[in-house]
């Protein structure tokens, strides 16, 4: 496959802490196809942000990688140096964080702060600045010119973000991580955000990972999703056959929880019952087992995550008598 | 350059705005520029005696009267000004530079490092800064670079820490994990994006040390281990005056006037500075 852009192969990551190693990520597996959009799914304390800083290698001190490689474009970045790992950030791969209050310097001008994260070009003062003019006009940004004087904190957050948005993408990235960059908007601007995310995608073709819990945004952006429980991967798929016909309970009960999905008025909103267990100790067996309504007795084994059909993959014992191993 | 140019401007006018601040900033301003200028203005020679006229109270000739060897007070006042801000200037800026540096490696860099500096600093400030004065005055004598090196080694470790406590807050700050994201090497992530947000601090900080230098430099002169006579200090003036104070007060008030209105004009510049330059504050305007 070498339209491949990033594969991650069964990857697991520990915490070190005080009271034992606690398993964030459990073997996960999972691959971006060039200039694709692909979500991840998952309630918090999943292992989304666990994912996002392994990939880009940015972890706290703490974190051990027991096994597994992130492929990037067939070279696997756990084993980079770490100068090399720096030259990818911001140029390869780059990212958009949550909070659009918070991810700008707050003493330098965002002309500043844009011309300075374009210190690997070779381009004069001038160009540079033409250039960080050009990309916040692509995210919609009126005037460009005049506000690259300005300070983040005379713009509002939707502005923010999309200013982090362009600053993200002035380098052209073939990959780009999107964690969570709406969940601190308004439901309008996160329209906005997402129909900019899109019409850019195209623009510069570049494979998107966008982390959300919002499952609408997921079905309205993504070509291909894929849904994290607790550290693991329960199910990956295409959006429509995800959201059509969820193969995992642990999925079903996220889509019968969405909001977007209730259709009549309930004065109680649908929760999943039960509580994430304790990453630190964990329990045997299927890890949603004890949340889950349909669980057998062959739950006291760990799943496989098994290919149902092309591009759709779960794990979960039901669906073992269809799963085509 | 012209960027930060009208940057500066934006904080006079701001400091000038604040009522204390532009007081602050005339009583700094001609206390500047009375040093800057201490040479022209001076009406008699600060270390020229005239035995004929000593101790004599305010005239229009001696504004502050004289000294017991019949120098003019007033010129004394204006030339201890000038070496009042020869201390107080080299030493601030050289113990926040050094301060700052050591103090953002101290932050960013690895734990042993961090405890090994801090075991610097605090042993530095253990020391009482009169004895530690002595003791180098003991060793190279009395001068004006010694007073300078004193103070500088004595402030460092405020600035170190402030700049320490800073940096720390700093590194897991979300903008500085996306700076990191973005590539951006240690040098960079220093220079670039920490330095201008611990920089400000630092100064209002430095601004509101000047006076505490001033006081420390008159201080060091009061017990003769200052600057040497004949060399006019605001210090050595009050010391003059103290063993005349029955004979005339006025050299007191010679020496001590200055000091008084030098710290509190440094210390409104600094108070206004701080609400200037905080960025957090600045958005409330």
């Amino acid at each position: 496959m070498t339209d491949t852009l990033l594969e991650i192969d069964r990857l697991s990551v520990d915490y070190e802490t005080a009271r034992g190693d606690l398993k964030a990520l459990r073997d996960i597996s999972f691959d971006i196809r060039k200039g694709e959009i692909v979500g991840i799914v998952g309630e918090s304390g999943c292992g989304k942000s666990t994912l996002i800083s392994s990939i880009l290698r940015l972890t706290a001190p703490n974190t051990r990688f027991r096994q597994g490689e992130v492929r990037f474009k067939g070279q696997d970045l756990l084993q980079l140096p770490e100068r090399k790992m720096r030259d990818l950030r911001g140029a390869d791969i780059s990212i958009v964080f949550q909070d659009p209050m918070q991810t700008h310097n707050p003493v330098l001008s965002i002309g500043q702060q844009m011309l300075d994260i374009q210190h690997r070009s070779k381009a004069s003062k001038a160009e540079k600045r033409a250039r960080a003019a050009q990309m916040l006009g692509a995210v919609g940004i009126p005037d460009p010119e005049a506000r690259l004087d300005q300070f983040p904190h005379e713009f509002s957050g939707g502005m923010r973000q999309r200013i982090a948005i362009a600053m993200a993408l002035m380098s052209e990235p073939d990959l780009l991580i999107a964690d969570e960059p709406t969940t601190a908007l308004d439901a309008t601007l996160e329209v906005q955000i997402i129909e900019r995310l899109q019409e850019l995608q195209q623009e510069f073709n570049c494979a998107i990972l966008f982390i959300s819990h919002h499952l609408g945004v997921i079905a309205e952006l993504c070509d291909r999703v894929v849904v994290m429980y607790a550290g693991a991967v329960v199910e990956s798929g295409e959006v429509r056959e995800i959201f059509h016909d969820p193969k995992h309970p642990y999925t079903r009960r996220l889509i019968d929880c969405d909001p977007g999905h209730i259709k009549e008025r309930a004065r109680v909103l649908p929760t999943i019952p039960g509580e994430v267990p304790d990453l630190a100790n964990l329990p045997g067996g299927c890890i949603f087992r004890d949340r889950c309504d349909l669980a057998t007795a062959r739950c006291v084994e760990v799943p496989p995550l098994a290919k149902l059909k092309e591009g759709h993959h779960a794990a979960c014992w039901l669906n073992h008598k269809e799963a085509a191993e | 350059m012209a960027k930060s140019r009208s940057e500066l401007g934006q904080i006079i006018t701001g400091v000038a705005r604040d009522p204390l601040g532009l007081m602050g900033l005339i009583i700094v301003g001609t206390i500047v520029f009375c040093a800057i200028f201490a040479y022209w203005i001076v009406p008699f020679d600060p270390v020229g005696m005239n035995i004929k006229s000593r101790l004599q109270g305010p005239s229009w000739t001696h504004l502050l009267g004289t000294d017991q060897l019949g120098r003019d007070t007033f010129s004394r006042v204006i030339a201890g000004g000038q070496v009042a801000l020869q201390v107080a200037l080299p030493a601030v800026f050289g113990a926040m530079a050094i301060g700052l540096t050591l103090g953002m490696i101290a932050g960013y860099g690895p734990k042993w490092l961090d405890n090994l500096l801090m075991l610097l600093f605090d042993t530095i400030r253990s020391f009482p800064t009169v004895m530690f004065a002595l003791a180098v005055v003991a060793l190279v004598g009395p001068s004006l670079q010694t007073v300078v090196f004193v103070v500088m080694a004595t402030s460092i470790p405020t600035y170190g820490r402030v700049a320490r406590t800073q940096t720390l807050t700093l590194r897991n700050s979300e903008f500085i994990l996306a700076e990191r994201s973005m590539g951006a090497s240690m040098t960079r992530i220093l220079g670039v994006h920490m330095l201008p947000n611990i920089v400000g601090v630092l100064a209002v900080l430095a601004a509101m040390d000047i006076p505490t230098v001033i006081a420390l430099e008159a201080g060091l002169s009061f017990l003769g281990l200052g600057v040497k006579p004949p060399t006019p200090s605001w210090g050595a003036l009050l010391k003059d005056g103290y063993s005349l104070i029955r004979q005339t007060p006025w050299l007191v008030v010679g020496g001590g006037l200055p000091i008084i209105l030098a710290t509190l004009g440094f210390t409104f510049l600094g108070e206004s500075l701080r609400d200037v330059v905080d960025p957090k504050l600045r958005k409330q305007r």
